[in-house]
């Protein structure tokens, strides 16, 4: 069962994914990532926004992955509660269904600053749940 | 922070002796209940500092030092590139030049009672605050180079603000060395609608009023009586800033200094092609912050104008907490030029710095330290000894002693500024979420804090400042 959840970190907050795959898991910590900002239950699929990105491995992916994900909210003033990515080797492209921002609305919270690599992991679990997650300075 | 593994050198001064890898000791700064309260993380990465090439003396922290990225927030060490020092994306943060700027005004407490709610509105909506929201500035791709070259002195040249506000900046609104071609095309598009915004999280803008003066001399030095109003903006390089931190530290973690005992502590050699390119860069972000506060300070002082005419705001000071700065300091005797990184730490010369403006030589510089918004923030201000000490340098904040996590689940925004109001400062902010994030609560108490660098002998408290208003992102 894919899920996310945020974790504690000094003074910003850890996002993470968890899911059947690396794709899911990465979707999952996308999620985990608009949740820090705003509510994602009241963000609507009312535009698609595409990204691509690489890194020399895994772990940096999820990294890029998630600064790919706050410069468009950031430029386009959107927040985004979908998402779906095709993963080839350390390369990725991502889908980002969401809309314009209204702070009343979304319930906004606070702006993310940018996905670091600290408490970064991507792995799969004994158990078979791939789980991806950072810490994302706010 | 488990107290056994340090040794004590003084009530305030806690050493790590060097052992494995660490080049230098690490020191922190602070009393017994403050360390005991830190996370075992700062000891582990200011541990991890201390093996970095190049570094000078110790890895040091501050009072209110806790779990940063790479360096702990509240984290200082200085590097001699001649010694193969190194800079790192991380030992700065991704908020490059975020920092506090505080301005006083003609005003006391009693004369703004009756306006205070028209002041609270017209701040509103004068500073652009929280998630989404945009400033009325433009800027064209020549505009913007600009800007990054001139910081605060580019602001002002373009009529936000007095020349005179200059005198009361770190290296006087400009960091000299900036790069604007060393600054992404993403990182500048970030900021196209971002100038004269405050952010959110723990940014704001407050007017406070002088509760305290420690320091009776020093205070009058800085044209502060008790009861009297200012006025603290806290904010940083905004959009672009934050991109700079990100391009950067990628580039650190693929092409930076090996081996590093952690990928968070990616860093590149300052006499690096990297490490010069992200040095052009930081310094082109730390003129967007200061071209941002000044800015902000020019909105500010409109929104004062058509409440309260003839009210006139001066700057008292404005510091920076997330930078590295070429400084000359004495190590083993001999006089060097050190790069000193602050990360959620600020600068503190102490009197008679050739670097201080006229009317502060004899006083030290500024340390302006942020609260919350139901608590305090406090005017320190450098000592003599904290060169010896840290390199010039103090706290910055009261540092968080819950997650937003565990905030949001035990406030909620509404009955926060319900309760705010009843003991008279009024909130105005978009996000009540934002508001139960940055409970009061959540923080710790920024008053041992301040005492802590006071016993510490970092900087000397002068004035204790409680909110009045204040606009949150």
């Amino acid at each position: 069962m894919a899920s996310w959840e945020h974790f504690s970190h000094g003074s910003d907050i850890g996002v993470r994914g968890i899911g059947s795959s690396v794709e899911e898991a990465f979707e999952q910590a996308a999620l985990a990532l608009t949740a820090v900002v705003a509510n994602v239950a009241t963000i609507e699929q009312r535009e698609i926004v595409e990204v691509r990105c690489d890194a020399p491995d895994l772990e940096l992916l999820l990294v890029s992955w998630l600064n790919a994900i706050i410069y468009e909210m950031a430029v386009r003033r959107m927040l985004f509660s979908k998402f779906r990515i095709a993963l080839a080797g350390y390369s990725l492209t991502g889908a980002l269904a969401g809309e314009r921002v209204d702070p009343e609305r979304h319930q906004v919270a606070v702006e993310a600053k940018g996905a670091t690599v600290t408490a970064l992991r991507v792995a799969c679990n004994p158990d078979g749940q791939w789980l991806a997650q950072c810490v994302i300075d706010v | 922070m488990n107290l056994q593994s340090l040794l004590r050198y003084s009530d305030f001064e806690w050493w790590i002796k060097p052992t494995g890898q660490m080049r230098v000791p690490a020191i922190i700064y602070a009393d017994e209940q403050l360390i005991a309260d830190m996370d075992e993380k700062v000891r582990e990465q200011l541990t991890n500092v201390a093996t970095l090439p190049g570094i000078q003396r110790a890895a040091y922290a501050m009072p209110d030092a806790h779990w940063g990225y790479g360096f702990p927030i509240g984290g200082v060490a200085a590097f001699d590139p001649n010694e193969g020092g190194v800079i790192s994306a991380g030992g700065v943060g991704f908020d490059i030049s975020c920092g506090v700027r505080a301005l006083r005004t003609t005003l006391t407490a009693h004369d703004l009672e009756e306006k205070k709610t028209d002041l609270a509105d017209a701040l509103f909506r004068s500073v652009p605050a929280g998630v989404g929201s945009t400033g009325a500035i433009r800027l064209s791709e020549q505009e913007m180079d600009n800007m990054l070259c001139g910081g605060a002195q580019w602001a002002v040249g373009q009529g936000y603000g007095n020349p005179e506000d200059l005198e009361y900046m770190e290296e006087r609104g400009r960091a000299f060395g900036a790069k604007p071609d060393c600054v992404s095309r993403e990182a500048k598009k970030r900021q196209c609608e971002e100038m004269g915004t405050l952010g959110s999280g723990n940014h704001y803008l407050e007017v406070q009023r002088v509760a305290q003066i420690f320091d009776a001399a020093a205070a009058e030095a800085l044209g502060l009586r008790e009861n009297d109003i200012v006025v603290s903006i806290h904010c940083g390089s905004r959009g672009l800033g934050h991109q700079v931190g990100t391009d950067y530290l990628k580039s650190m973690v693929t092409q930076g200094y090996r081996p590093i005992p952690d990928r968070e502590l990616a860093c590149a050699a300052i006499h690096s092609e990297l490490g010069q390119r992200y040095l052009g860069a930081m310094r082109a972000a730390t003129n967007c912050a200061l071209a941002n506060r000044q800015i902000i300070t020019h909105l500010v002082r409109g929104a004062f104008s058509r409440i309260l005419p003839g009210v006139n705001l001066t700057l008292l000071y404005d510091v920076s907490h997330n930078t590295c700065k070429i400084e000359e300091h004495y190590v083993d005797g001999d006089r060097r030029q050190l790069f000193v990184h602050r990360k959620g730490a600020t600068r503190s010369f102490g009197p008679g710095h050739a670097d201080l403006p006229p009317s502060l030589q004899a006083v030290g510089q500024p340390v302006l330290i942020g609260g919350t918004m139901g608590t305090e923030s406090y005017i320190l201000v450098g000592t003599g000894e904290s060169e010896k000490l840290a390199f010039s340098s103090a706290c910055h904040g009261a540092g968080r002693a819950m997650s937003r996590t565990q905030a949001t689940k035990r406030w909620h925004g509404q009955q926060l500024i319900d309760d705010l109001r009843e003991r008279g400062v009024l909130i105005r902010t978009r996000s009540f979420r934002g508001v139960a994030e940055e409970a009061p609560g959540a923080y710790k108490d920024v008053n041992a804090v301040a005492a802590a660098a006071e016993q510490a002998k970092l900087a000397r408290r002068v004035a204790r400042l409680v909110p009045v208003i204040c606009v949150k992102g």
